[in-house]
């Protein structure tokens, strides 16, 4: 009896490795010789539910999909030499990045026929002039997510979570250095973009004094923080609190008067694409007015893509937490890839911080 | 590659410069490590003070019982370290199951009092505060208690189980007492392993970082937070190496101190014989 039971376990043990070898492996290795497919590397939960079969019965291209939790996770796999992706949906930083370290191929606009349908304030971004490398694909804020029954007034300045006192213990901030340290530059007035060490270090000087005021640097879940009644304010993504504003009324977003950090993420061919011919097919029919929208009506997300927009309901165009005013979207700013210098900057910034 | 050095955003130039481990020894790294030993020293007390009862309990329980707490002990460990962490969640966090608890208990005792016309003297506070039992340092130890007793209690169970019964038998025959059999017999066959069971819950908490980032608040970076964070977002490949060197060549010391450790104790058990 007991020598059968282990015999089983074994081989259920080693039937179920060869199935998880089976699965990581196959749809890449299996595609790179069939010219009818895409390898689709994007974020969780972040594409229509019909957008890849629409694709596929209008192109007959069929696409397989893998999923990534964060940029650093994207930029580690594709580091060290592309494992067989077509499309991947970088950041905008991580696309100047990864521009900038020969990861990604020159996107050709003769093919992207419905290039005219983004907004023109996407034509020309910072991080990637003319468009040579990516095409928008949703954008978004960071603010300050809060509980409107049990704050007294509107949090609208960045002081109420990086300079105040007042909700001591119920604030939440990010985790990531990059957008906590550009957002106490935003409120002390600077851009987030200075290569200053004057100004870091006046950022760093505000966060050590305000620490423990500061519940938790929240690890993409402030959101969550905020629903379940730890914090009562949340810096966060605007996306992110837009899901959890669905199931609670008392839940809202802003954006601060001082200006934010504007992110958006990108559709991008990394080098050595295995089918880049469908790649750009793919890149066209995002671009789409029509799929544009279904996209934005699915994800929830501000759209580039401004003959999508035009196809939206007012409630999707007049939600706070997916459109900020456009007063307040002109003092935002996309961040830059400032070099190796700055980045290590930041980052023993942060150490410091955490470790005060 | 802790020798090597970033020449750009994704080359490493592998020239044997001491540089990442220059920069290791700033002093916010030093702070950093101490703490996490502070932390990992603490939890390993906190562990052996649980495990060793309860592997003593296992152990002396009838075999039916003594599989049955086995199993109990065992399971969890086959579910994710990060479900289990996320469970400590639901139970820790403001409106969670333990405050939920002692606000239901707060509730009912005001009821009794009201019951008896004291609820005006507030002897149990005006209304109820929920505990901050999250992000803290406290959640950070506890989660790593969870976490990683049962590494303490299987090898302690272990040698307990070696122990001939005969021999305690014949300790309390020839007149010994419960102390003096525990601290003349016992002790002296169990303290092998005890030592893995330290080893094997000291190292993983000094290295740990899922466990403060979920369970700790602001306060709560561990060495290997930083570590997690130079081959992320730092995107620090070689620093980071250096720094998990420096993890290992610590632990190198340890293993390296229970080896002369159990060299010399079996060279005092040869003498103690002879």
């Amino acid at each position: 009896m007991r020598n059968k039971y282990h015999i089983s376990r074994r081989n259920f043990l080693a039937g179920t490795s060869a199935t998880a070898i089976g699965l990581t492996l196959m749809p890449f290795s299996l595609g790179a010789n069939d010219q009818d497919q895409l390898n689709f590397y994007n974020w969780d939960d972040y594409i229509g539910e019909d957008t890849l079969s629409d694709f596929a019965s209008i192109t007959g291209v069929k696409t397989n999909i893998d999923f990534f939790a964060d940029n650093d996770e994207l930029f580690s796999k594709l580091r060290e030499g592309n494992p067989g992706y077509d499309i991947i949906v970088p950041s905008d930083i991580y696309v100047e990045k990864m521009t900038k370290a020969g990861m990604l191929d020159r996107i050709d606009q003769d093919k992207i026929s419905n290039m005219g349908n983004i907004d023109v304030n996407f034509l020309n971004p910072i991080f990637d002039p003319n468009r040579d490398y990516s095409m928008p694909y949703m954008w978004g804020t960071i603010g300050i997510g809060y509980n409107k029954k049990q704050l007294r007034n509107t949090p609208d300045s960045w002081s109420h979570i990086y300079d105040s006192e007042i909700y001591s213990g119920n604030i939440s901030l990010l985790s990531e250095a990059t957008d906590v340290i550009a957002c106490a530059l935003k409120y002390l007035g600077y851009s987030a973009n200075t290569k200053s060490t004057k100004e870091y270090k006046e950022a760093e000087e505000l966060l050590i004094a305000q620490k423990k005021h500061i519940k938790v640097f929240a690890e993409d879940n402030g959101q969550d923080l905020l629903a379940s009644g730890d914090v009562l304010m949340a810096q966060e993504y605007n996306g992110d609190i837009a899901q959890v504003m669905l199931e609670d009324d008392n839940i809202s977003y802003i954006v601060p008067k001082e200006g934010s950090i504007i992110w958006e993420d990108c559709l991008c061919i990394p080098k050595d694409a295995p089918h880049k011919e469908n790649a750009h097919k793919f890149i066209d029919f995002i671009l789409r007015a029509d799929i544009g929208a279904e996209l934005a009506d699915y994800i929830q997300y501000a759209t580039p893509n401004k003959a999508a927009k035009d196809l939206m309901d007012d409630e999707y165009k007049s939600n706070p937490a997916i459109f900020p005013a456009d007063e307040t979207v002109k003092l935002c700013e996309n961040m830059l890839y400032q070099g190796e210098e700055v980045s290590r900057m930041i980052q023993d910034t942060w150490t410091r911080i955490l470790a005060s | 590659m802790s020798y090597g050095q970033k020449v750009n955003i994704i080359d490493i130039d592998y020239n044997w410069t001491l540089i990442n481990y220059a920069r290791a020894t700033d002093g916010v790294y030093f702070f950093t490590l101490f703490k996490s030993v502070i932390i990992s020293f603490i939890t390993t007390f906190l562990c052996l003070l649980i495990a060793t009862p309860v592997a003593f309990y296992i152990s002396f329980s009838s075999v039916r019982i003594k599989s049955i707490l086995l199993v109990s002990i065992l399971l969890p460990l086959w579910t994710n370290l990060l479900i289990r962490t996320y469970s400590l969640i639901a139970l820790l966090r403001t409106k969670g199951h333990v405050n939920n608890a002692l606000e239901n208990l707060w509730e009912s005792a005001n009821y009794f009092l009201n019951l008896f016309r004291l609820a005006n003297h507030n002897l149990i506070g005006e209304s109820f505060t929920p505990l901050s039992l999250m992000h803290n340092n406290f959640s950070v130890i506890l989660g790593l208690v969870y976490i990683y007793v049962p590494f303490m209690i299987i090898p302690i169970y272990l040698v307990l189980e070696k122990i001939d019964r005969n021999i305690l038998e014949a300790s309390y025959d020839l007149g010994a007492n419960h102390k003096v059999t525990f601290f003349k017999i016992i002790m002296p066959n169990i303290s092998v392993g005890i030592i893995s069971g330290i080893i094997l819950v000291f190292i993983p908490c000094l290295g740990s970082f899922i466990i403060p980032e979920l369970l700790g608040g602001a306060d709560s970076q561990m060495i290997g937070n930083i570590i997690e964070r130079q081959f992320k977002s730092a995107n620090d490949w070689p620093f980071g190496s250096a720094l998990s060197f420096i993890l290992i060549y610590i632990t190198i010391i340890i293993l390296g101190v229970r080896y002369v450790y159990s060299k010399l104790y079996s060279r005092l058990n040869q003498k103690g014989v002879s």
